[in-house]
């Protein structure tokens, strides 16, 4: 395309240090929109960003969260879209990106696939990952789509739970509308004005989703539920205490759920959860709010 | 053959050209706007653009997202501004177009606004983000109500999506000034003139020009070489340093007299 800069979006910061690492590899000015708040919370992989040679750039508007660092990102792509290209961080925006960052991270669901059939001889009963924009969960989904007796569950952040009307899970509870160039599940107000987010994890933390998991559930493919943000640090600990792994905010829901499942498994039963990001970025949040 | 039809053929028979001024509706209140509305249109304003607030402005820079995040503070909403379009119908015939994003019409739902719209006298809607590609169902139950979908062409537009865009456009066309969001600039492009002549070979429609617009110089250089102007961000700046002051409207309305006679 013969672009020199690229431009990302990022709420947790992987997507954003990920895009450095291949702009610093190719030699490419890279730029990357980022909620003030997120950047608050996030302070690891902002780090990174900078140490890769990228320029995080704070939004400030909204809710200072990935909402606003798409938007943000969009408003900059379309005024220099003749040196610039945006690799969107997510299953979201305008087509053909749902569908292009679908295809990239389908990598984890054939592998998860040739992997589990090879070691286990077949296919898992259920699969289950968080959801934000959902590409991590489109990735382990989509090349599992035609099995049809693979069970699709991706978990939302019910953030302070829905009384409060903070939270992101937007499948569960939102309705349909038009954001960031795709028709998806999206949080509302009646007159259609973007309702504001909020999950104590960045990367879930936005009010829409990715138009092929609303896709997923109208066609019932998949099931979506909610994890609210107490939930999520249990499932972290979880994790941590017993398989020694400290997942990230983001699949902490997941994990979770793996507890409401509990009642439809069996021993016997095969389980892929998709462990998106890495724990270290959270640990700040992850000790003021457990105390520990 | 609705207002705004009919203005760009007055316009043409006295050799004049159209001047558009947006405003957002209900900045800083939806009383401003209903006497902006009464006033631009006694000082000869051609045609006025009103902005429906909307949360995520992806196409509009700092100061119209920040005119639409006080509106909304206000709580004003689509239905207030299809009222204030009633309203203000009753003392003048000046053609209005409604400009919003796509979210705001699908939840209210297409047909109950492009109805509604029709009923209080609102003469065309120009969406930022609803390609054409995109807007079958809309531009179809518009053109039942004789209502105009302005559609939208800008510098990195393709020849043959032009082609297409001047098929389907209705009203005017508004071309794009700059790849960019809503917001003054210092000049305009060096391509403009070029760009606007590859446009006048697909279309006879009129092709009027904004984003960008805030001086008399580039009014004066956008009438040599388009059908009209559109103005927006330079007056909503004008309002917004007027807040609070009792002469806003007359403050705002000189700053337009002064940009349209230029």
């Amino acid at each position: 395309m013969q672009k020199r800069r690229i431009i990302a979006e990022t709420g947790a910061g992987q997507h954003g240090v990920a895009t450095a690492t291949v702009a610093a590899m190719f030699g490419l000015e890279c730029d990357i929109y980022m909620g003030e708040e997120d950047m608050r919370r996030q302070r690891l992989n902002v780090f990174r960003m900078k140490l890769l040679g990228a320029r995080v750039i704070p939004v400030k508007s909204g809710s200072q969260t990935l909402k606003d660092a798409t938007t943000e990102a969009l408003r900059d792509w379309v005024s220099n879209v003749r040196t610039t290209h945006y690799i969107i961080g997510s299953v979201v925006g305008p087509h053909p990106y749902p569908m292009m960052v679908r295809d990239f991270q389908s990598v984890i669901g054939r592998e998860a696939r040739r992997q589990i059939l090879k070691k286990e001889k077949r296919l898992p009963d259920y699969l289950v990952a968080c959801v934000g924009g959902g590409s991590n969960a489109m990735g382990l989904f989509y090349p599992f789509f035609k099995d049809k007796k693979v069970k699709f569950i991706g978990v939302e952040a019910g953030g302070l739970g829905f009384s409060s009307g903070k939270h992101a899970a937007t499948l569960v509870e939102g309705s349909v509308g038009v954001l960031h160039g795709s028709k998806s599940g999206l949080l509302e107000d009646k007159f259609g004005q973007v309702k504001i987010a909020h999950s104590i994890a960045a990367g879930l933390d936005y009010p829409g989703v990715g138009p092929e998991h609303a896709y997923y559930k109208k066609i019932g493919r998949a099931n979506y539920v909610a994890v609210d943000d107490q939930q999520a640090l249990e499932g972290l600990r979880l994790l941590s205490e017993i398989e020694g792994i400290i997942p990230a905010l983001e699949p902490a829901h997941a994990i979770f759920y793996l507890k409401k499942l509990k009642d439809k498994i069996n021993k016997n039963s095969i389980i892929i959860v998709c462990l998106s990001g890495r724990g270290d970025k959270d640990t700040d949040i992850v000790a003021e709010k457990l105390r520990l | 053959m609705n207002r705004i039809e009919q203005k760009f053929k007055e316009l043409k028979k006295q050799n004049q050209k159209a001047f558009i001024v947006f405003i957002t509706a209900g900045y800083p209140s939806l009383d401003i706007t209903y006497k902006l509305i009464l006033e631009f249109s006694k000082v000869g304003v051609d045609i006025i653009e009103l902005g429906v607030p909307f949360s995520d402005p992806m196409a509009d820079g700092p100061i119209i997202q920040e005119s639409s995040q006080a509106a909304l503070k206000n709580k004003i909403n689509i239905t207030h501004i299809l009222n204030l379009v009633k309203r203000v119908r009753d003392k003048t015939r000046i053609p209005i177009c409604l400009m919003t994003y796509y979210n705001p019409i699908f939840c209210f739902g297409e047909k109950r606004f492009i109805e509604a719209a029709s009923v209080c006298g609102v003469d065309g809607v120009i969406i930022p983000d609803l390609p054409p590609e995109e807007g079958d169902s809309l531009i179809k139950l518009s053109r039942r109500h004789h209502l105009d979908v302005v559609c939208f062409i800008s510098p990195t537009t393709s020849i043959e999506r032009m082609k297409k865009i001047c098929a389907i456009a209705r009203g005017f066309i508004y071309y794009v000034t700059f790849t960019g969001v809503t917001g003054p600039r210092q000049n305009l492009p060096s391509d403009l003139a070029g760009n606007l002549r590859a446009i006048k070979k697909h279309t006879r429609k009129p092709v009027c020009v904004g984003f960008g617009v805030s001086d008399s110089r580039q009014v004066r250089q956008i009438y040599k070489i388009a059908d009209g102007v559109i103005v927006g961000s330079a007056i909503v700046k004008k309002i917004k340093d007027n807040i609070g002051n009792p002469d806003l409207v007359q403050r705002v309305v000189n700053f337009v007299k002064k940009l349209k006679e230029c």
